[in-house]
């Protein structure tokens, strides 16, 4: 189990890297932290005919929050995310979320960015960035542009980034007061992909009814995906038991998993069903104690 | 640019200068090319931990890393964690006092882990030592004694000062 023979360049510059992803026209990978990229390459899943690593670049390991804004760096370690202040004073949905990839080796060398262009439907930043409406900052020849989550994650992965376009940075939005946020997942092992992950995030009114709610689910189809039935039965209703019980209900009926080695379509319904509720009542009642904006 | 690449790097102390084959796994090449077969390999996938060395302090998987990938950077293999007089390290002390390992294999992969470990959490809770170990596998142990020795390890204050 030994990767394929291929090229290597460590450019220095992100024009560089690009100039680089154009000449191999599709044939080049880029690897950052490389935890999903090098077991494809030990397997020879994956034969790229050369490796750009853009771990020598400068300038894209940074977290920084401004503008109601999170952003993160694409070459910024998980574990940089897990420990942070900012992250977890601006957007702790990412901060809760990012402590179930992997094991503690994987998130010391995992990168945010390659995470996010990697497109595996049960990752959790994924799932994070659907939930959030945040977007992907990706430069290319042209300049830089974004893509919103569902502009960017077209199928298993498989992304819209073009061959000579970098992921440069994530952009999280803050909630704000009054909202709350959590993240719930099931693995049959520590540190395993999930088979159903989900995150919550709403806001309530001075009533306590939902102003707004956003549900984003992983593993249970060839992208992360928002729950919009669900969503829409609860704006405006209280957030009881039953009426959570009766989102998670619907949560179940809108989703299309499939049945593989590691769970049953069933099963992940089930079990989409149940997290969505747990979910659902943990972001009700962070938002009930205050909402997020602010603590550190 | 399949040709070696000729790399530098700090590895326990000592400064290595190498060509390498841009494949060539960090791993491989703590193992081949610097002779220090401590550093064990099991899945090469990074599923198993046992190739786990600590990169600049961090704990990362050596078989998910290029050699090349470590030009100028320091690290830390099983090699560098007992006194250069041969005596152990607490945490070695630790895993052998409670029968911590039964063939070894694994052994390498867990002491890098729980170095960095126990110097960022020098009092965990049983949880969080297990926790901490479910990214390393052993097949002869049942896990029991592991515990065991990192809580000792942790009860003498191991690996606080001097690690990362």
């Amino acid at each position: 189990m030994k990767p394929p023979p291929f090229s290597y360049h460590a450019p220095i510059t992100v024009a560089e890297a690009i100039d680089l992803l154009g000449r191999y026209d599709g044939d080049a990978k880029v690897v950052a932290g490389g935890q999903s990229l090098l077991p494809l390459l030990n397997f020879r899943l994956s034969r790229p005919a050369a490796l750009v690593d853009i771990n020598r670049i400068p300038g894209l390991d940074y977290i920084r929050a401004d503008g109601g804004m999170l952003e993160i760096g694409a070459v910024t370690r998980h574990r940089a995310v897990e420990r942070s202040a900012v992250v977890a004073a601006h957007c702790p949905l990412l901060a809760e979320a990012v402590r179930h990839i992997g094991h503690f080796q994987i998130r010391n060398r995992g990168t945010i960015g390659g995470s996010i262009a990697h497109a595996d439907p049960a990752a959790e930043l994924p799932i994070v960035l659907t939930a959030l409406e945040g977007e992907v900052v990706i430069t290319g020849p042209g300049g830089v542009r974004t893509a919103t989550a569902s502009e960017f994650f077209i199928t298993l992965f498989t992304t819209s980034l073009g061959s000579d376009e970098l992921v440069t940075a994530v952009r999280f939005p803050t909630l704000g007061p009054g909202t709350g946020s959590a993240f719930q997942e099931l693995a049959r092992r520590s540190g395993d992909f999930a088979l159903v992950a989900v995150a919550a995030a709403l806001a309530l009114d001075e009533a306590g009814a939902v102003r707004w709610v956003r549900l984003a689910l992983g593993g249970v189809d060839l992208v992360p995906v928002r729950a919009a039935g669900a969503e829409e039965f609860l704006a405006g209703k209280r957030p009881d038991a039953a009426t959570l019980a009766e989102a998670a209900a619907l949560v179940a009926g809108e989703i299309n998993p499939e049945s593989d080695l590691h769970a049953t379509a069933e099963y992940r319904r089930q079990l989409a069903a149940v997290l969505t509720g747990e979910a659902l009542e943990t972001a009700a009642r962070r938002a009930a104690e205050g909402g997020e904006c602010g603590h550190a | 640019m399949h040709e070696p690449v000729t790399i530098s790097c700090t590895v326990n102390g000592r400064h290595y200068t190498r060509a390498v084959e841009p494949r060539r796994l960090l791993s491989d090449f703590i193992r081949h090319d610097l002779g220090l077969t401590g550093t064990h390999v099991g899945c090469e996938h990074g599923v198993c931990g046992a190739c786990t060395v600590l990169l600049e302090g961090d704990a990362v998987r050596s078989c998910l890393m290029l050699a090349v990938q470590a030009d100028g950077l320091s690290l830390m293999t099983i090699e560098g964690v007992a006194s250069p007089d041969g005596t152990l390290h607490p945490l070695q002390a630790a895993f052998r006092e409670q029968h911590g390992l039964q063939c070894g294999f694994c052994t390498p992969g867990f002491i890098m882990s729980i170095l960095q470990f126990l110097g960022e959490n020098p009092a965990p809770t049983d949880a969080e030592i297990r926790e901490a170990l479910s990214g390393n596998l052993c097949r002869c142990t049942g896990y029991v004694q592991i515990i065991a020795a990192v809580r000792q390890a942790a009860a003498a204050k191991a690996g606080a000062p001097g690690v990362g």
